[in-house]
Parts: structure tokens; sequence; C-alpha cells
């Protein structure tokens, strides 16, 4: 019993650190990025190009939040 | 399927299982030095043992009964919050945000903790910290890749391929590792990782894309173009986090440790 409520605890902190971690932004983003998706699937045109804007609007952000927490920036 | 996405597949799984293959080395090799290497090896293969299973287990009924453009999406969005995920680190590290992922610093500090531990015995019979510790590294660094294999593998189709191309980077790996036990520092690892967070991200929005009913230009050749993309956004942040934000030098991470909180993520996701 204690051996499978550890390893069920282990799992728990995989799939949170996996999804979450220290950037939980990612998480959100990527849930936004597929109803962006859904709600777009039928106007390929802007699709094509929201998807991928999106995504690298993202990655900017994210890594600029990520260098103000490394210098310690509030 | 075409072989554009069936290379770029390989590749992905390849670089991203190098990646974690090493970092598990380094623990499985500082076991076998310190606590002697039957226990050790014998460790790590139990670990790839109960990887395989999982593989098995979770990936076939995941080819069979969900429906495919569900997986799509799914898979997708896991891909794009773990490729995100690697680049922001690579990004960060490469222009000196973040400190580096150091094998030699990982080395060290798991050989220190191991010394620690009172000896097995008898040097003929298993030690249970080696085996322990050799199989929490293999298992934690492969769980990752086991995701990556299962996700990429199960929304192409392409199961077999992708668990052949993840075991020949572990056995790679190992036979390098063997030759040059310690030297693992060398194998340029932010760099691996940055091609493969580009190529888990370009294939994550590719299939969140196509799951969803949209369809690209181009097919699979899309995945060419995004991967074009995301390498220059990553190349430009680079150069701009260099140029506006100079960075303080940075201790080399441990990442990993050998204690019983260690987990996937704590160090480095």
């Amino acid at each position: 019993m204690k051996t499978l409520s550890r390893g069920a605890r282990a799992f728990g902190h995989f799939w949170w650190d996996f999804l979450i971690g220290d950037a939980p932004e990612l998480f959100v983003a990527a849930v936004a990025i597929i109803v962006l998706a859904l709600l777009l699937r039928h106007e390929r045109g802007v699709a094509v190009v929201v998807l991928p804007l999106t995504t690298v609007a993202v990655l900017v952000v994210s890594t600029l939040r990520g260098r103000r927490k490394s210098s310690g920036a509030p | 399927m075409s072989t554009t996405s069936t290379a770029v597949l390989i590749l992905a799984v390849f670089g991203a299982s190098t990646v974690e293959m090493v970092e598990a080395l380094t623990i499985v090799v500082a076991a076998g030095v310190t606590r002697g290497w039957r226990s050790a090896l014998e460790g790590a293969a139990a670990a790839v043992l109960v990887l395989t299973v999982i593989v098995a287990a979770v990936g076939v009924p995941l080819i069979h009964y969900v429906p495919i453009d569900a997986l799509r999406v799914v898979v997708g969005g896991l891909l794009l919050v773990l490729g995100l995920s690697w680049l922001r680190k690579s990004i960060l590290r490469t222009s000196g945000h973040k400190a580096m992922h150091d094998e030699d610093v990982i080395f060290a500090a798991t050989t220190a903790a191991l010394a620690l531990d009172p000896p097995a015995p008898s040097t003929t019979r298993r030690d249970a910290v080696g085996f322990a510790v050799a199989f929490k590294g293999v298992f934690l660094e492969g769980t990752e890749v086991v995701l990556i294999v299962v996700s990429l593998g199960s929304s192409q189709h392409r199961l077999g391929i992708a668990a052949i191309a993840a075991g020949a980077a572990a056995l790679i790996v190992a036979a390098v590792g063997f030759f040059v036990a310690q030297q693992l520092s060398a194998v340029p690892e932010n760099t691996i990782k940055t091609v493969v967070g580009i190529m888990l991200t370009s294939f994550g929005l590719f299939w969140v894309g196509e799951g969803a009913g949209v369809h690209w230009p181009g097919s699979d050749l899309a995945i060419i173009a995004l991967i074009g993309l995301f390498l220059l956004v990553t190349l430009a942040s680079v150069a701009l986090l260099r140029s506006r934000c100079p960075a303080v030098p940075l201790a080399p991470t441990a990442g990993l440790h050998v204690d019983s909180s260690s987990r996937p993520g704590s160090g480095d996701r």
C-alpha cells in the first residue's frame, strides 16, 4: 500500500513537472493554441499564419520571463 | 505519411534519446565506479526493460483504439509543452542566462553522495544502493524518452521506428560512454537539446493543426517550414538576449540528485 501511494505520488509529480514545471505559461499556451486551432479549422488561410505566430510569441514571452527570473528582476 | 516526416521523427526521437541517455549514463557510471559495475548494469538493464514494457503497453493500445485526430491534438499539445520548454531553456543557456547542464558536476555530486553510503558486505553480492541509483537514473531520464516515442510514434503510426531510433541512441550513448567513461561532458548536450526542442515544437504545432482539421499547405513539408521558422526565432532570441541583456556568470548545474526526491523535471525538463 505504501509502495502504491509512493508510486502514485511520483507519477503525479512527474506529470506536474512535465506539464507545469517552472513555466506554467507554456501549458496554458498549449491549451490556448489547441482551442485556437479548433476555432480556426474552417479558416485555413488564417490558421496557418496565426498558429505559428502565436507559438513564436509564447516562446519569446516565456523566454523573456525566464530571463527576468534568472536575473532576479521583479 | 511521407519520408520527410518519418526522417524528422527519427531525428527528433534519436536526439531526445541521446540527450536523456547521456544524463542517465552519467548516473550509471557514477554508480558503477563507486558501488560496483554488476549492480549498476543490472539496475540500468532492469530500467530499460520496464521502459520497453511501458512503450508496448501504452503505445500499441493508443494506435489501435484512440481516434487518430483526437490522438494528434493531445499528442501535439504534449509535444508543444515539451518542445517549447526545451527551447526556452536552451535559449537561456546559450545566451548565458541559465547555467549549463554539466555532466562532470553531476558525476562528482553523484559519486560523492554514493561514497557516503556504507559499501555492500561483499563484492560478490549485489549492492542494493548501486542497483537502485542506476535503475532510478535510467528510468527517470528514460520516461521522457518513452513519452516522446509513444507520442510521436503513435501519432504517425510509426511506433516501431520511433522505438528503434530511441534504442539505437541509447546503445550508441552506452557504447561511447563505455569507451570515454567520464568524458560525457564533451557531448554538446545543449545544442542537441536546441535542435530537438525545435523539432518537437514544430511537430507539436503540426499535429495540433492536423488533428483539429487545419490542413497545412504542402502537407508534411510544412514541418520543414515550421522547423525553419523556429530555428530563426531561436537564433534571433539568443542574439537579442546576448546583445541587450548581458548575462552574469553562472555555475554549472548538477540537475539530478541521487536522493529519493529526484525526479524528471526537478532539474531539467
